[in-house]
């Protein structure tokens, strides 16, 4: 019976993941006459500066991310539940536009001849570079990639009883103690999720790099967008990208578990 | 030792705009089993949560060992507290949840180990150290709260409603295991409780606390024999309460009778209350008591009979080991002794409150108009209206005349007396009906039965 419930997924999982994904690894290891290579690997060494490039400003991003949702979540959970629905709302708000259109809109921003330096300029302080650096490619990624850490640090949060936190002041916790002895590790789950949820997307975006990065900033995703649709047609090396990106990210998702699981012992034993 | 530990002065808190404490003050000395006892919503728990920290009075002092402590942050008290569902850490076992304190504290590890152990032998939890707290049971949970909490010496343990969630006989055990753990550590006990047995079992003073008032405070066998007024009596145990008027000192009128009793100081004819205990009911050959009644009820309660006799229309709940038979006319006798005298909670028999007339025909008192025909009193006189408690009758709120605020339900063998607030004024009524205390009702006025009267000058007003 639980066999049967679950076939329309494990057929779905087959189709839409499994054989793409098989697709993407055969032709990661052939060339355009089909046959059996490694050099597609090889000749992507180079990028290496690239790859560095996407998972350091992935990294900053998501740790942006995490100090701002962490503090908002946390006083978003000990809200009455009316203003909570409402707050909540409100964070999801620029999610039902869409994304490149957000996007554009902070291009817009941060140009040179854009509202943000036509203000400066006004009140004299003379124009600033914004549009075009990577400063402006982690404003995008925080900017698009918040609400997915509030959210989970938000549900997380919301399980804390306030009489736990009562009871840490009680027994002598002063505001910090109660911090990093009672709220941290009880949300820790929430924080592992949330990074997650914001590493993977920005470790892997195009869009925010091109719009707001320029060419000068090209990530990972570019780079593997460019093999497929742009001026250097090659979908082996593309799929050759794509794959030592997946392995990066499962790496990356496995030590964050282990990391987890660890930490937990304590609470599942 | 008659040391006061905790002083609390004239303490007054809201919540929402209600008054949850009213100019409530009371002593807690040292080393004593203290019990806050009263009705769910009477303060109970709002007087607890400001002696440990988590509330600010809006006004009076809190004073700890002699000192001001309004303003001092839970973590800086010394005191601890069990919560009413244990608040335990869910991410740490037993051990950590109990070293918790004395972690934050920074004590050596030795010292941390040395404690825990010691106080989880104490609660009976030797070997439960590495055990995950979510799956002990609600009262191994609850032996942890206790332990965590002392572990830290603290001078006072404050506990709110601890056994609240455990089942009848964990919650017996614990009672004297809590007893137990409280003489052998000669620290101060501060427990919350709505349950009246709970508190006469465990405590060496028993403060009963309604709508943020203390009632009455002494041991549990003062507050049991000596009610001071119908609500004590009426919470704590269970009892015949009646109307009745003191003719003189050790006599007294209730119930179509006039008895004996022992109680004296009153003045002549004044209006009281009065308590029998129903296991201080004897039954005797009628021709012997002027108090003659039929049974009407008879339920077996193990030890007694639970009886109920119509004696001159009113209601004699009676315990006796000795069962009677329904519709059996049998005589009562109760010793001068087992009556009890209380002062009324509400000093008249009448409701006596002034209205104005505002226009002609109509009269405004406490908000509430109505329509009088050839009333005969100009408009803007100041009128003294007499409400018999008869004459307001409860009713679903969206019919009512008004809106009040139920105070308290005592019933006195024919009917129920409540008194109720309504416009920052006391009224009382008679009803059959039984409605929850310390929550809104309608009530309906029977306006052609209130007497009118002018009121000319201070004089007449007085009278």
């Amino acid at each position: 019976m639980k066999k049967l419930v679950s076939s329309p997924y494990l057929l779905w999982m087959v189709v839409f993941i499994i054989v793409p994904l098989f697709f993407v690894a055969y032709s990661a290891f052939t060339n355009d006459a089909q046959e059996f290579t490694i050099g597609n690997f090889s000749s992507i060494m180079k990028y290496t500066p690239v790859f560095l490039k996407s998972l350091w400003l992935a990294v900053v991003s998501t740790v942006i991310c995490l100090l701002i949702a962490y503090p908002l979540a946390f006083v978003l959970s000990r809200k009455s539940p009316r203003s909570q629905g409402m707050l909540v709302m409100l964070i999801m708000l620029p999610m039902w536009i869409n994304f490149l259109l957000r996007t554009y809109a902070w291009m817009t921003l941060l140009e040179n001849e854009g509202l943000i330096n036509k203000f400066l300029e006004l009140l004299g302080f003379g124009s600033v570079q914004m549009i075009n650096t990577q400063g402006a490619v982690v404003l995008g990624m925080v900017y698009n990639y918040l609400p997915f850490m509030v959210l989970p640090l938000y549900s997380i949060m919301c399980k804390i009883e306030p009489s736990v936190l009562e009871a840490a002041q009680d027994l002598g916790a002063g505001r910090f103690q109660t911090i990093f002895r009672v709220i941290l590790p009880l949300s820790k789950t929430g924080i592992l999720t949330g990074i997650i949820m914001v590493f993977v997307p920005s470790v892997s975006t195009f869009a925010i790099s091109r719009m707001l990065g320029g060419g000068s900033n090209m990530l990972i995703g570019d780079l593997i967008e460019e093999q497929f649709l742009g001026g250097a047609y090659n979908p082996n090396v593309g799929s050759a990208l794509s794959l030592i990106l997946m392995v990066v990210i499962l790496i990356i998702i496995g030590v964050t578990n282990t990391f987890d699981s660890d930490e937990m012992e304590g609470m599942l034993v | 030792m008659n040391d006061v530990l905790i002083n609390l002065k004239n303490l007054t808190f809201f919540y929402d705009g209600d008054k949850v404490l009213d100019d409530l003050s009371l002593q807690i000395r040292d080393k004593e089993f203290v019990t806050l006892l009263g009705p769910s919503g009477c303060g109970k728990t709002t007087t607890l949560r400001i002696i440990g920290g988590f509330l600010t009075p809006h006004s009076g002092d809190v004073f700890f060992d002699g000192k001001r402590i309004n303003d001092l942050p839970p973590h800086k008290r010394e005191v601890n507290t069990v919560f009413q569902r244990y608040a335990l850490f869910p991410h740490l076992n037993v051990y950590d949840n109990v070293a918790f304190g004395l972690k934050v504290k920074k004590l050596p590890k030795e010292e941390i180990r040395r404690r825990v152990t010691e106080m989880l032998e104490t609660v009976n939890l030797s070997g439960f150290e590495k055990r995950n707290v979510n799956q002990l049971s609600g009262g191994q949970q609850q032996r942890v709260a206790i332990a965590r909490a002392l572990v830290n010496y603290p001078k006072v343990l404050l506990l709110d409603e601890p056994l609240g969630a455990l089942d009848l006989k964990l919650r017996k055990e614990m009672q004297l295991e809590l007893k137990r753990i409280q003489q052998q550590l000669e620290i101060t006990f501060v427990y919350v409780t709505h349950d009246q047995e709970e508190a006469l079992t465990m405590s060496d003073t028993v403060v009963v606390i309604q709508d943020g008032v203390v009632q009455q405070v002494g041991t549990p066998q003062d507050i049991y024999n000596e009610p001071k007024n119908a609500f004590v009596a009426d919470f704590i145990g269970e009892s015949n309460i009646y109307d009745g008027i003191m003719l003189k000192d050790c006599l007294v009128k209730f119930a179509g009778v006039t008895l004996p009793c022992v109680d004296k100081g009153f003045r002549r004819n004044q209006p009281v209350d009065l308590v029998i205990r129903p296991e201080d009911v004897r039954f005797v050959n009628p021709e012997e008591t002027e108090l003659i009644g039929t049974v009407t009820s008879v339920i077996f309660k193990g030890v007694h009979y639970e009886m109920e006799v119509m004696v001159n229309d009113l209601l004699w709940v009676v315990h006796s080991t000795a069962a009677r038979a329904v519709g059996e006319t049998v005589g009562l006798a109760v010793d001068p002794f087992d009556i009890h005298i209380m002062e009324r909670m509400f000093a008249t028999d009448k409701n006596y409150v002034d209205g104005e007339v505002v226009e002609e025909d109509i009269i405004e008192f406490l908000g509430v108009r109505f329509k009088r025909e050839n009333l005969g009193i100009p408009a803007g006189e100041k009128v003294r209206l007499t409400i018999d408690p008869e004459d307001i009758s409860v009713t679903s709120e969206d019919i009512s005349d008004a809106t009040v605020y139920l105070e308290s339900l005592i019933y006195k063998g024919a009917y129920n007396e409540l008194i109720i607030w309504l416009d920052e004024t006391e009224l009382i009524l008679h009803s059959q009906n039984d409605e929850e205390v310390a929550t809104n009702i309608g009530v309906k006025f029977d306006f052609d039965r209130i007497e009118i009267k002018p009121l000319v000058g201070e004089k007449e007003a007085a009278e």
